[in-house]
Order: C-alpha cells, then sequence, then structure tokens
C-alpha cells in the first residue's frame, strides 16, 4: 500500500517539470512564433521561477510531514518525507542548472560576480549547498553510518535551507513581497510547530530531572 | 457642431500663418484628403468602431524614420502578452488580460509647472502636432531582456515647444493616470502611486527621445501604455512611462517611482550601461526569441546621445 502511495507521489512530484517541458517542446499557442513559447515571451524566465516555486513547496511540504503525524496521527507518513525532501533537492538542482546554463551560459565570470555581488544570489546558493549533505545522507545506511541522533542533527540543516531559499525570493523581489511573503508566513507555521514541541519538551525534561523518576509529574 | 463667436476662440487655438499656408500638405501627411474636416478620430483611420472595447486603430501615412534599426522585429503577441505594467499586475502575463476594458477615451494631458501658459490638451489634439513616424527601437529592461519593437510617434520635443516652457524650467516630470479602480495594481502599494518619471531637459529635447501612441502601425493596445506614453530607447524600459496625464516642467529633479522605492538599484537617469550594475548585472541581456544572451551595449547602441553626459560620471549618475 505504501509502495503504490510512494509511486503515486513520485509522478505527481514530477508533474511540474513535465508541464515545463511540454511548453518548452510542445506545441505552440496562439501566433508566437518563437521557441519555447509554450512557456511565455520568456522561457527562460518561467522556467526558473517554476523550478524556484516547487523547490520552496516541496521544503515546505517536507516540513510539514512531522506535525501532520502528530496532528493527524499519523505516524506511517515519515515513510514518504524522504522522497519529498529529495525532490525539494531535485527542484533545486534544477533551478541552478537553469540558472548557470540557460540563463548565464556556464560564463564563469558572470557566475562568480553574481554570487559575490548579488546577495540574493549568494543566499540561493547557500541554500542549495545546505541541502546538499542532506541528500546524500538520505539513505537508510547513511542513517545507521552516523546514528539517529547524529543523522537528526545534522538533517536540522533543512531549517536553515528553507529559511534562506525564503529569503532568496524576498531579495529578488523587486516591489511585489506579497508571494515571497505568502511563503514565509507557511515556514513560520511550520518552525513555530518546532519551537513550540522543542520548549514544551524541555520543560517536561526539566520538571522530570527535578522531581526525579518514578514520582508523579502531578500530586494528585 | 457649436460655431464660436470670435472672442470666445482662445489666441493659442489660433492657427500659425506657417500651417495654414502649408494646411494642404499637413492634411495629406495625416493622411485625410484635401479639405475634408479632420474627424474626430483624427490621425487613425476612421475605422468603424466595435462595441466600445479595445479595437486597435491603424495609423495612416507613417513616415519612416532614421532612428529605426534594421534589427529583427519582436512579434507582436510576445509585447502583447509580455508586459510590466505594475497598475494592472506585477506578473508580466496579467496586464492583457486586466487592461482590456481600461477607458483610453476621453483622455486629456495636463501641462503645467514652469509654463507660459497651464494647458489641458485633449489628447486628439495632441496626435496632431506632429506627422506620425515610425521608429524601429531596441527596448531593454532593467531586469536583463530586450525587444524590437516599431513605435509610432513623433519627437517629445514637438510637444515641448507648444508647452512653452520657462527659461528656469531644467526638467520634465511625467505622472501616470491614478484609476485604482480600473488599475487593480493600484490598490496596493506596491510603488508609491501614480507613477512619476523626469528627464533632464536637454534629455527630453533629444529628437530620440519619443512621445508615443501606436505600435505596429496601430494605435497602442491598453496593455502597452495607450493612449500616451513615453519611448527612451537608450534608457531602461522603466524611464518609458505609459497612461500620461500629466507634463510638468520643473527647476528641480523630479522623484521617480522606482528611484523611490530602491534608490540604489534604479538611478534618475538609469542609461543603459554594461559596465554599472544596478538593480543586478547588466553586462548581457536576452533578447525574447533569442536562446543565447548578447552583450549589452552602452545607451543601448544609441551612441548619438553620449553628448548629453560628457563629463558626467555615470557610475554615480546611474
Amino acid at each position: 500500500m505504501i509502495r503504490y502511495i510512494k509511486v503515486a507521489i513520485f509522478i505527481v512530484a514530477l508533474v511540474p517539470l513535465a508541464s515545463l517541458m511540454w511548453g518548452f517542446f510542445g506545441p505552440t499557442p496562439r501566433d508566437m512564433t518563437t521557441w519555447g513559447a509554450g512557456l511565455g515571451a520568456n522561457p527562460i524566465e518561467k522556467i526558473t521561477h517554476v523550478t524556484g516555486d516547487w523547490t520552496l513547496r516541496f521544503l515546505l511540504i517536507t516540513l510539514a510531514v512531522t506535525p501532520a503525524r502528530k496532528l493527524l496521527k499519523m505516524p506511517s507518513l515519515i515513510k514518504f518525507r524522504r522522497m519529498l525532501g529529495l525532490f525539494a533537492f531535485f527542484y533545486a538542482c534544477l533551478h541552478f542548472l537553469t540558472y548557470i546554463w540557460l540563463d548565464k551560459f556556464f560564463n564563469l565570470h558572470e557566475i562568480f560576480a553574481d554570487i559575490s555581488k548579488r546577495k540574493f544570489i549568494t543566499i540561493g546558493l547557500t541554500a542549495l549547498v545546505l541541502l546538499v549533505p542532506l541528500a546524500i545522507t538520505s539513505t537508510t545506511g547513511w542513517i545507521r553510518r552516523l546514528g539517529g541522533k547524529r543523522w537528526q542533527a545534522l538533517h536540522r540543516l533543512i531549517y536553515f535551507s528553507a529559511i534562506a531559499g525564503v529569503i532568496h525570493y524576498i531579495w529578488l523581489v523587486k516591489a511585489d513581497i506579497r508571494k515571497p511573503l505568502e511563503y514565509s508566513a507557511v515556514l513560520a507555521v511550520l518552525l513555530l510547530y518546532r519551537i513550540a514541541i522543542w520548549g514544551t519538551t524541555a520543560l517536561k525534561n526539566r520538571t522530570l530531572l527535578a522531581t526525579g523518576p518514578g514520582r508523579p509529574l502531578v500530586e494528585s | 457642431m457649436l460655431i464660436k463667436k470670435a472672442n470666445d476662440i482662445p489666441s493659442s487655438e489660433i492657427t500659425s500663418k506657417s500651417m495654414y499656408l502649408n494646411r494642404r500638405k499637413f492634411l495629406a501627411a495625416m493622411g485625410i484628403a484635401g479639405a475634408a474636416a479632420v474627424g474626430a478620430k483624427g490621425i487613425f483611420e476612421l475605422a468603424s468602431s466595435s462595441n466600445g472595447a479595445y479595437a486597435a486603430e491603424k495609423i495612416l501615412n507613417l513616415q519612416k524614420s532614421p532612428f529605426s534599426t534594421n534589427e529583427k522585429v519582436t512579434p507582436e503577441e510576445t509585447v502583447t502578452h509580455y508586459n510590466n505594467y505594475y497598475e494592472f499586475s506585477t506578473e508580466k502575463e496579467e496586464p492583457a488580460g486586466l487592461a482590456k476594458n481600461f477607458r483610453t477615451r476621453p483622455w486629456s494631458v495636463t501641462i503645467d509647472g514652469d509654463v507660459k501658459k497651464k494647458q489641458k490638451w485633449d489628447i486628439d489634439s495632441i496626435l496632431k502636432f506632429a506627422p506620425p513616424e515610425e521608429r524601429i527601437y531596441r527596448h531593454r529592461c532593467v531586469e536583463g531582456w530586450s525587444i524590437v519593437v516599431p513605435w509610432v510617434g513623433f519627437s517629445l520635443s514637438e510637444l515641448i515647444k507648444r508647452a512653452e516652457p520657462l527659461g528656469k524650467a531644467k526638467f520634465v516630470e511625467f505622472t501616470t493616470i491614478n484609476a485604482p479602480g480600473e488599475m487593480p495594481g493600484q490598490q496596493r502599494p506596491v510603488l508609491d502611486w501614480p507613477y512619476v518619471e523626469g528627464l533632464r531637459m536637454d534629455e527630453a529635447m533629444h529628437p530620440l527621445a519619443l512621445l508615443c501612441f501606436g505600435m505596429y502601425g496601430e494605435s497602442l493596445p491598453n496593455q502597452d501604455g495607450a493612449p500616451l506614453r513615453m519611448i527612451l530607447p537608450w534608457k531602461y524600459g522603466f524611464k518609458s512611462i505609459k497612461a500620461i496625464v500629466r507634463i510638468r516642467f520643473t527647476e528641480n529633479q523630479p522623484m521617480t517611482s522606482w528611484n523611490k522605492a530602491n534608490p540604489p538599484a534604479f538611478g534618475f537617469y538609469s542609461n543603459v550601461n554594461p559596465n554599472v550594475e544596478t538593480y543586478h548585472s547588466q553586462s548581457f541581456e536576452r533578447r525574447l526569441g533569442e536562446f543565447r544572451p548578447r552583450p549589452t551595449l552602452m545607451f543601448n547602441g544609441y551612441d548619438q546621445v553620449a553628448s548629453l553626459y560628457s563629463g558626467m560620471d555615470l557610475k554615480k549618475n546611474y
């Protein structure tokens, strides 16, 4: 059952890429005679935006798994988290590839100038780089190699990657920050959930330590 | 038709002698035969108007211009469906639909500030100031894409000389219409509405500065700045203000909308300059329709404006 759902998620997660390819290679609407016109007048800009959007969305979906498990009481949702996280990395890579290839045409001088001088690009690259160790260590083999606690600590990098990704979006927009703020709001809720959990667990642990094990927390 | 009594007619409406003597040539240039009265539509073909919705009207007797480039013209479909017109939407594909019912008539332009006499000109009289020219210009957006468009209009200087600015006027300020009822983007303070742009007087008087009311041989589509806009081909596209309702002459440099919104990214001059990074690197651009990026040219290739800026540090005056 889980297997089927995984396959379904896999296929659905590829839809954004499929629609980009259809727009690029497929029939052009109306009278437009230029290449990739299924993606509008500026196909490279469109591809950059769509891949960027889906990177953020998959990051947020991945971060939503843990709260969903607890709140919906469906612990098995954890089985889908790895794939969702890897799709975030997948779209991040496509987004980066679009930038260095279709946008900059591998002009290294331009790319390095951008990375060093335009802060929205610096932080965007940071967000991507933070995902690399997560993608590499996404396998069960690596969970075993690192041990659960260290693996979990490493994978907290996703919080920083998501924050960097949202800031990348805020900084690149010229005037209308509505969409980036929507992503920030969702991210804030997902992070606040974790802060709340961390806060209440810390409180519980302190009380336990103070009272010692074996004694009830509340005097009945 | 109201027959005015002699003392009703203001002196500004008296036909100049030279125009009177050359009236047949003048009328012929506008494509209206001999003594036929100039209809309400003026320079446009007296086409049957459809149900009031926007219908492109063909412009008659377009003059060719020596300022036109031979480069490949961008397909009209692209130029009418990819628009940075934040008054309608910040999504480039939306203005085409959202601007469908934007009303461009009646329309008048207020001329004020340091001028001999404040005026309010109906747009159809402005359109008759000079014969319409087709100017195929390169148009370069600050975002890094560019197009080639056959604009229709005449030099802004034709309007300026009729506005009779005073000697102390050093700048020209333009304002776009404020119409949040028709322009949904103006309902949020994405920019400080209405949109304001400005030029130094010598820039405004340069023959390249185009007062534009058409493209591809027809009147401007709403999403492209109808009914009247500026085209400044040597500057980034946001300087080419759309839907103009006011032109004010002033002693002081006007505060322009994008400069107000983000001063380090958008300067007053915003001349196309591959050596000055503002919003981002400007060394390359993407001509829509082309796959590879191409190097950006100084002043967008319009070297004839270089003399306006000789001696100026263009990194400081970006």
